[in-house]
């Protein structure tokens, strides 16, 4: 049972078995292990950041296709909700027709991209996004009337998922039950629910023609496969994805604008947590996510409690290098580190030992 | 006489100036196997890049069963049953054995766009690749991954993977080439047992003249391009044109 819901992929070494057994665990319990407005929230971004990196992973891991358009998906979902809640008034039909419809243009977006541009080579398809993707934040910041242009969107979600709502007079747990822990779990499960199905994806037949595209184009042509529509497919499933975790994201964050959603900062974090991860791996989506939301959230934090312990000692020099403002520094240093000792990431490491 | 399966029609493949092919017009019936030879550069891969589709025609046309294929697709016409084994080994290297073969079958039942089930639960795919695996005798190898094999075995594997296929017509490039004396018997004698079988059409393209004689039921001769000879074994190795433009040439590489 517990097999056929992982998709019969198993971590295949017991340090990555326990590593994501940990990750599982803290998020299911973080409300109650690691209570607090900022770790609750980190550990939502988690969440959602596991589902769009391994979405992103399916296309570039799996049938190798490079995009750098999976933000402007991950942006269509959350203005879906976005826009639907502010037209249709806070409630959960508004949020289920703003992801729905969100999903829908992103396939279908994703559909004329793919069919235009997976038929030419790679570097023309990672081009082509690249535009595409740049012209859709040009439009999203210029259609202020619709998108509220850079300063984004604001908007009600309904009631029972907000800290408003209260469900229970006492504490349970220390942990107040109210709306924002409701809207927690509707960000875990949900997120849970779109990983699951991703981890099938990718273990069924036509996850094993997307790797055999990654491998050898040519010959999976030659034996039968045409290889436009499948990464055409994968493209869309990936599209379809990312428009999800955008969505979960509006409705956690109650809030969309360019800077969270569609910028391009978050594409190369993207494109740095699946490599930090193990590309090719879904579980690399998982542990690389993680790593990474909690370097941003907390290295800065670490920094600062380096640098002043370093001070009171009397050390010269170093403190200045930990500075808090200086965390981009170290985080670069990481990555390099990383891609150095685990070029094929931490689960492919991991892997290679067990 | 059996029906014509495969016919090309005044087919060319030109490159620029080069003309590669030049208006081959040749038949291939069913349970035939033709062998088909040429120096080096006569264009006997091109004429197989131009039936199996990875080249496009310049002129002329290429007929699977009285259908003209000219410009379909390569996967198509895999699908429609011309299928090839490469010369230069053309296989998924970082995928294990049995999912080199596995991806075959599983395109010969239609089953890639199959996207919510578990891979491994389709058993009869796993096994009709092991069978196949089982006919150049890599059973054992199943497990390992294919960039981790001997050249001779990655040939074999070539060779299974278009078994797996089971197509209409098989076309080999120089099956042999680069085994080891044991692994060669195992590969001719499948050809062999290919050949019983009155259903499939067999093209070999082949340097070795003891492999020809031993199999070759018709020789056609390409040079520069062109058809040169086309004929039963003994009478095409004796003529003239196979005598001064191909044997001599092999002698003298020899």
């Amino acid at each position: 049972m517990l097999i056929r819901l992982i998709s019969g992929d198993t971590p295949r070494s017991p340090i990555l078995a326990a590593i994501l057994l940990i990750i599982l665990l803290g998020l299911a319990f973080a409300p109650f292990v690691f209570p607090g407005t900022r770790s609750v929230d980190t550990a939502a971004r988690i969440c959602i950041f596991i589902v769009l990196v391994a979405s992103y992973d399916l296309m570039l891991g799996y049938a190798g296709i490079v995009s750098f358009a999976h933000t402007m998906f991950f942006g269509i979902g959350a203005y879906g909700v976005a826009l639907a809640s502010i037209h249709m008034g806070r409630g959960f039909d508004a949020l289920v027709v703003g992801s729905v419809s969100g999903a829908i243009a992103a396939a279908v977006l994703a559909l004329v991209i793919g069919l235009f541009s997976l038929r030419v080579r790679a570097i023309f398809f990672a081009m082509i996004t690249l535009a595409v993707a740049s012209a859709f934040a040009v439009l999203v910041s210029q259609l202020s009337n619709l998108t509220g242009g850079e300063d984004g969107l604001n908007y009600q979600i309904p009631r029972a998922l907000t800290a408003a709502q209260r469900y229970l007079e006492e504490p349970f747990f220390g942990v107040r039950v109210n709306g924002k822990l409701v809207n927690y779990y509707v960000v875990f499960f949900g997120s849970l629910i779109v990983f699951l199905i991703l981890l099938r994806i990718v273990n069924s037949p036509f996850g094993r023609v997307l790797q055999a595209i990654r491998e050898n184009d040519f010959r999976t042509e030659a034996i039968g496969y045409r290889v436009v529509y499948y990464r055409t497919t994968a493209t869309i499933l990936s599209a379809v994805a990312a428009s999800l975790a955008g969505s979960l994201f509006a409705i956690w964050l109650r809030y969309v604008g360019p800077d969270t959603t569609l910028s391009f900062d978050i594409m190369i974090d993207i494109l740095l947590m699946v490599v930090i991860g193990g590309m090719g791996t879904m579980y690399g989506a998982m542990i690389g996510a993680t790593i990474f939301v909690l370097a941003q959230n907390y290295l800065q934090n670490l920094m600062g409690a380096a640098e002043e312990a370093l001070q009171s000692v009397g050390v010269p020099l170093l403190p200045l290098f930990l500075n808090p403002d200086r965390w981009l520094l170290w985080l670069g240093i990481l990555f390099v580190l990383s891609v150095y000792f685990f070029p094929t990431g931490v689960v492919g490491r991991l892997r290679r030992r067990g | 006489m059996h029906d014509v399966v495969l016919e090309t029609d005044n087919l060319t493949a030109r490159f620029g100036g080069h003309v590669a092919v030049d208006h081959v017009t040749c038949a291939f019936r069913s349970s035939e196997l033709t062998a088909i030879v040429g120096p080096n550069g006569a264009g006997k891969t091109t004429y197989f890049n131009l039936i199996s589709g990875q080249v496009a025609a310049s002129e002329g046309t290429v007929k699977l069963d009285g259908r003209e294929i000219t410009r379909v697709t390569v996967a198509r016409r895999t699908e429609m049953g011309i299928g090839r084994a490469f010369q230069l080994t053309n296989l998924f290297p970082n995928l294990s054995v049995l999912e080199n073969v596995r991806l075959v079958v599983q395109a010969r039942r239609n089953k890639g766009f199959n996207l919510f089930s578990m891979a491994a639960s389709h058993g009869e795919i796993t096994d009709a690749a092991e069978a196949a695996l089982g006919r150049v005798r890599m059973q054992d190898l199943a497990g390992q991954t294919v960039s981790e094999l001997s050249h001779g075995n990655q040939r074999k594997l070539e060779v299974a993977l278009l078994i797996a296929l089971d197509p209409k017509v098989y076309m080999f490039d120089e099956p042999t080439a680069g085994m080891s004396v044991d692994e060669a018997p195992v590969v001719l004698e499948l050809i062999e047992e290919l050949k019983s079988d009155a259903t499939r059409t067999i093209l070999l393209v082949e340097h070795k003249m003891d492999v020809i004689g031993q199999l070759a039921d018709r020789i056609i001769v390409l040079h520069n391009g062109a058809l040169a000879a086309d004929g039963p074994p003994a009478e095409v190795i004796a003529s003239d044109v196979v005598q001064e433009a191909y044997m001599g040439k092999a002698l003298e590489d020899a």
